[in-house]
């Protein structure tokens, strides 16, 4: 999309930012150009954000210049940002749950009367609605609407702002396939108007797809600013990692046992009290590493809090080895030989406050080889655990005895794994246990879970990422709001596309006929 | 209905200093900051009030130093929840404290005094209607202001551009960072300005009701306030209601004590605040363990922009 | 030449940190509430003069600092139990009234010739009575989610004013000549007294208070599971630690403990139960708890510095005819300067030097 270029519209030099000591960028330079797409490419943590954030004017640069649209520029505020045309849509959307559509989109907004005129402001929403093929309901509470829509919202808040440059932060992270070319669409529409669009990501058949231009990022340097013609898969992920990358995991053919997680028809109610999971029913057998596909927000959490025993169901059963554990206590549900690894592990798995050898403790301290006279907790004994425990699984911390907020992502998804996956679980539950992680923690994580399948245990793998459901899973289930869509019995035997189908809610049975066998069980299971 | 006209008339009045304390704290919650101190505030603007009045002789005067002297006090607990980031809970205790006893340190030499304050001043017109006329028409001025205080409010917050940033500043203040607004001004404004509209209540304590200062005047009125809030959703047309409920029972308590009846003291004294808890009660249960209705989401919890973990 | 400030997250803090923040916030606090109080038209250097005096001036004013360092740290012991695991127990001081009224009724109903089974029936009373008191705003709490911050603040105005209600009504003692007070405690049901002083049998109740806390906080499982809640009560919740079952239990222990405080100080000190027996120590605990870090010596050490203040505060109620409230403007000083260094407990600052630009 190269046309004869005036000025760029985005032109950043010497960027530098640092916190807590660590250099989040270091001379970064970067340009958008009228008309492109320009991907930001890099692993977590490779300062893609924070790059993005300093030019949104979140962030202050410690030094280095930024010039929109030929003029020297220093944000002092994202209002600056906003008026020189920049709009930033967020990995989090940066939108107020209880308010509306229009109203988050008015929020901000400009103006001298302390009145709003909505009707004008709803009128405009629907133009750009119009123009862009992008539709949600303006009256509606914006935590009512689903996460895409969400993301059509806040993408509707920076056009309504006249933004020309256009940033978005993994946006297609919590989008089926089909979701995302509905995206990719409109990005060609926005950049067909001679606009300049940021797009940030690390999946790179995507940024193969879309982008113009691609910067690749590493540990807050820049690396290398290339055509997207002059690169290839290959070569971009050896640029953001800094070595060669082996794609696959060595994943060794098991014959699955017993079932080992049985749950069927469950029941279960969200946080604000709606149905979260409807009538959902599956199995998990032994040595079989089961893969739930699914757009993050379709009730896969609150499915994994039920099968853990966190989360009170209202109907269904759920069968550990057999053993009926529905309405039981969590704990029953840990000596049944379950182990959790939830999504948020700073809000949910780990203490943040506490130090290592307390997280440790956490759901094991009620345990015999701990505790001493019954009540009292064997903080020796614990400190000795923990400390093969952190050795075994790598885990790289200043010291036992220091909090645990101290450690990096990948360190402490490690120090969850290290608690949960000892003493041979039963079954595992992992809820996005790569999120957030860089390539060789991803790794050791994604191994680690095949490891445990191979020893016999029954895992499940919940994630929005397709391309670890596919690579990893023995079998896939897919979940959409809640129900069912699907099983398949066999991954090679379903492309991308059939999945993000059943993620954006067509059952299996809807596009079953092209094999004879019926690879699929719909909404059934063995 | 002719009995209770004036039972009615001073449920308002002795709702009425309840009422600006609540709408006070509707604002600062709403914006995401807790002021517990509402107690000290009051007793700050009582005294406040009633001394500057003393010594100009203009009511007026006094209104407008309680509201001074109860933003001015707020501003540390906006530092302290705002900029340092500090538990709000023992701040607002902390205010509490400081206002009771500055108040009572302040004010003991103004014991026994007296003020002309504000007086009746019907609404022509208004007031000739039955019942609703002498119920709401027939009070000092300050009462009329808080009717209309409260619908303004109302209206500020649901329809207007800065109530709408109020709203999401005490929802998501980093969303409210995001789109260039500041969100640590937004809550000093709203917790200067709420703990000026508690001392106002607590002025119309000296200027109108009593019309003289006594130390710890307020009586606990501040605590209800808190309370209050929460019973109001957060929403300042409900609370006039909450308000005159609670005037309502301080006004029968009077009632029945000046009756010379022998029903005891104490277990009246207690009735506002049982009620409180039943009102909590009933309000909570009804919503079953999901979220409040209006509970702005990041009530009492502080909010920096650079900090990254 | 530019100077920025920088703040850097503060992971550890070293011991002598530990013991100087608090000292030096507490300076900082008499420093700002001595200005207040000559803003005020009182001299400072005069009230603080003649508090000190007051308070440790004397053996005797020692003493009735120990006796008010009593009921401190048995609430504060309190207080900082439900802190613990963040459960806001404002309502020690209804607690306390509530333990106070229970070993009255007991007194009352159940006298004995002999001590020890007084000292029994009026602990086991005063704990049951303040312990159902914390228990109502627990169970309120964990099962419909009512705020206990309001709860347990009402509940202290319930509790003063049921108090009230007996001293002024059927218990009142007719020889008191109109005085709301109860009868004198007969003497098996008063707390021996120590050295000649006002000190009494609560303070060892307290020490023991004290311990307890330590061991139970540091080495029980059932200490880790409200620290556990505390730090993160999801986590908790997904450790199996049950929420709602733990609330109702620590506010329970937490009242029965101020309950505790109010015995000891009706039977161990006053011998009988009069309206405001207690000046505000269930509001002065939660300072103590917050200032001591629920550290339990710390709260040795910051109740006795609470005493010092409160006795100072009744002596220049008598020499300089101040209202007693005029020591919460130093308690309030106190817990704004507290709030304000804790910056410097999370945090450390540095000037850097600005390039130009």
């Amino acid at each position: 999309m190269s046309t004869v270029q005036q000025e760029p519209l985005v032109t950043m030099r010497g960027i530098e930012k640092v916190f807590v000591g660590v250099r989040a960028n270091a001379e970064v330079d970067f340009d958008l150009d009228r008309g492109e797409v320009h991907t930001l490419l890099g692993e977590n943590g490779a300062g893609k954000s924070t790059l993005m954030n300093i030019l949104s004017g979140l962030y202050t640069p410690d030094s280095g210049s930024i010039a929109v649209k030929g003029l020297p520029q220093a944000f002092r505020s994202p209002r600056d940002a906003i008026r020189a045309g920049i709009g930033m849509v967020h990995q989090h959307f940066m939108l107020v749950p209880t308010l509306s559509v229009w109203e988050n989109v008015a929020l901000g907004l400009e103006g001298n009367s302390i009145l709003m005129d909505k009707d004008l402001i709803v009128k405009r929403i629907r133009d750009i609605q119009d123009r862009y093929g992008i539709h949600v309901d303006p009256m509606t509470p914006v935590w009512q609407i689903s996460i895409g829509e969400q993301q059509r919202v806040a993408i509707i808040k920076a056009l309504y702002r006249n933004a020309e440059i256009l940033i978005l932060d993994e946006p297609t992270s919590v989008l089926t396939p089909q979701e995302a070319r509905a995206l990719f669409e409109t990005i060609r529409q926005i950049t067909a108007e001679r606009h300049g669009v940021v797009f940030i990501s690390h999946k790179l058949d995507e940024v193969m797809d879309i982008s113009d231009r691609i910067t690749v990022l590493r540990k807050g340097r820049k690396v290398a600013t290339l055509p997207v013609a002059e690169v290839t898969k290959e070569s971009l992920a050896e640029m953001m990692v800094g070595r060669k990358v082996v794609f696959q995991v060595g994943k060794t053919l098991q014959n699955p046992g017993r079932v080992a997680l049985e749950a069927r028809d469950l029941v279960v109610r969200g946080d604000r009290g709606r149905t979260r999971v409807d009538h959902f029913s599956l199995d998990v057998r032994q040595k079989e590493l089961l893969g739930l596909a699914g757009v993050s927000g379709n009730g896969q959490e609150e499915l994994c809090d039920a099968l853990a025993g966190i989360r009170k169901i209202e109907a269904g059963s759920i069968k550990v080895d057999g053993y009926e554990l529905a309405g039981r206590p969590i704990r029953e549900f840990q000596k049944r030989g379950v182990s959790y690894i939830p999504a948020d592990r700073m809000g949910t798995g780990l203490v943040r406050g506490m130090n290592l050898r307390e997280n440790i403790a956490l759901r094991k301290y009620w345990r015999k080889e701990f505790t001493r006279f019954r009540f009292f907790i064997h903080w020796e004994n614990i400190a000795g655990r923990t400390g093969q425990l952190v050795e075994r699984f790598g885990v790289v911390h200043p010291g036992l005895g220091y909090p645990a907020r101290m450690l990096s992502g990948g360190n402490l998804q490690k120090l969850m794994l290290a608690r949960e996956l000892t003493d041979d679980p039963k079954v595992v539950i992992a809820v996005q246990p790569t999120w957030g992680l860089d390539v060789s923690a991803t790794l050791f994580v994604r191994e680690t879970l095949l490891e445990q399948r191979d020893k016999g245990a029954g895992v499940l793998l919940v994630s929005d990422d397709l391309e670890e459901i596919l690579s990893l899973s023995d079998r896939i289930a897919v979940i959409h709001n809640g129900r069912l869509m699907g099983l398949v019995e066999d991954p090679d035997s379903v492309t991308e596309e059939q999945l993000g189908l059943m993620m954006a809610g067509t059952c299996l049975e809807e596009f079953r006929p092209h094999s004879a066998e019926a690879p699929f069980a719909p909404g059934k299971v063995v | 209905m002719e009995v209770l006209i004036p039972i009615l008339a001073a449920a308002v009045r002795s709702g009425t200093p309840i009422l600006y304390a609540t709408l006070g704290e509707i604002l600062t919650e709403r914006s995401g900051v807790q002021n517990l101190g509402l107690e000290g505030l009051m007793l700050m603007g009582a005294f406040m009030g009633f001394s500057v009045t003393h010594a100009t002789g203009n009511p007026w005067l006094g209104v407008v130093a309680a509201f001074v002297k109860g933003a001015a006090i707020s501003l540390v607990h906006a530092f302290l929840s705002v900029s340092i980031g500090a538990n709000q809970v023992v701040s607002g205790l902390a205010v509490a404290m400081f206002g009771t006893g500055a108040s009572a340190l302040l004010g003991r030499k103004m014991v026994g005094l007296t003020v002309t304050g504000f007086g009746k001043i019907p609404v022509p017109v208004l007031s000739g209607i039955p019942v609703i006329g002498p119920v709401f028409f027939d009070h000092d001025p300050l009462v009329y202001i808080s009717y209309g205080l409260a619908f303004f409010l109302y209206w500020f917050i649901f329809h207007t551009r800065p109530g709408l940033n109020l709203r999401a500043v005490g929802e998501s203040p980093i969303v409210v960072d995001a789109m260039g607004l500041s969100a640590a001004r937004l809550r000093y404004v709203y917790t200067l300005v709420g703990g000026g509209l508690a001392a106002v209540g607590g002025s119309y304590l000296s200027l109108a009701y009593t019309k003289m200062w006594s130390e710890g005047m307020s009586a606990g009125r501040g605590w209800i306030a808190v309370a209050l809030v929460i019973f109001a959703l957060w929403n300042p047309v409900r609370a006039i209601l909450g308000s005159y409920l609670f005037g309502g029972v301080g006004a029968m308590q009077l009632r029945i004590q000046a009756a010379g009846t022998s029903f005891p003291a104490p277990i009246l004294m207690m009735m506002p605040y049982i009620f409180t808890i039943l009102v909590l009660l009933v309000i909570s249960v009804k919503k079953g363990k999901g979220i409040l209705l209006g509970s702005p989401g990041a009530l009492g919890v502080p909010y920096s922009r650079e900090e990254r973990t | 030449m530019k100077y920025r400030v920088v703040l850097r997250r503060r992971f550890k803090t070293g011991l002598l940190f530990e013991g100087v923040l608090p000292v030096l916030s507490v300076a900082v606090a008499l420093v700002f509430a001595g200005g207040a109080l000559s803003i005020f038209g009182v001299s400072p250097v005069a009230t603080y003069r003649a508090m000190f005096r007051g308070a440790l001036g004397s053996g005797y004013g020692l003493s009735e600092v120990v006796v008010k360092t009593i009921p401190l740290v048995i609430s504060g012991i309190a207080v900082a139990l439900a802190f613990r695991m963040k459960i806001w127990n404002i309502g020690a001081e209804g607690q306390i009234y509530l333990g106070a009224l229970a070993t009255a009724a007991v007194v009352r109903y159940f006298p004995s010739g002999n001590q020890a089974v007084m000292l029994l029936t009026m602990t086991a009373g005063a704990a049951l009575a303040g312990g159902a008191w914390g228990y109502a705003a627990g169970f309120m709490k964990s099962r419909w989610n009512v705020n206990e911050v309001i709860t347990t603040l009402m509940l202290n105005y319930i509790g003063l004013h049921l108090a009230d209600y007996f001293i002024y009504g059927s218990w009142r003692d007719p020889s008191s000549l109109g005085f709301p007070m109860t009868p004198p405690f007969p003497p098996s049901a008063r707390l021996p007294q120590f050295f000649g002083t006002r000190v009494h049998l609560g303070i060892i109740a307290a020490v023991i208070l004290v311990l307890v806390f330590r061991l139970v906080i540091r080495w029980t499982r059932w200490g880790f599971e409200i620290r556990a809640i505390g730090d993160n009560p999801r986590a908790a919740v997904y450790s199996g630690i049950p929420y709602g079952r733990n609330v109702e239990l620590v506010l329970f222990i937490s009242g029965a403990i101020a309950g505790l405080a109010g015995m000891t100080e009706i039977a161990g000190l006053q011998g009988r139960l009069q309206p405001g027996f207690s000046p505000g120590y269930g509001y002065t605990a939660i300072i103590v708890a917050w200032l001591a870090r629920l550290n339990p010596w710390a709260i040795l050490v910051v109740s006795f510095f609470m005493g010092v203040l409160l006795v100072g505060g009744e002596t220049i109620q008598v020499i300089m005819r101040l209202p007693l409230a005029s020591v919460q403007v130093i308690q309030g000083c106190i817990l704004f300067s507290v709030l304000g260094f804790e910056f410097f407990r999370n945090y450390r600052v540095f000037l850097v030097r600005k390039e130009s630009g």
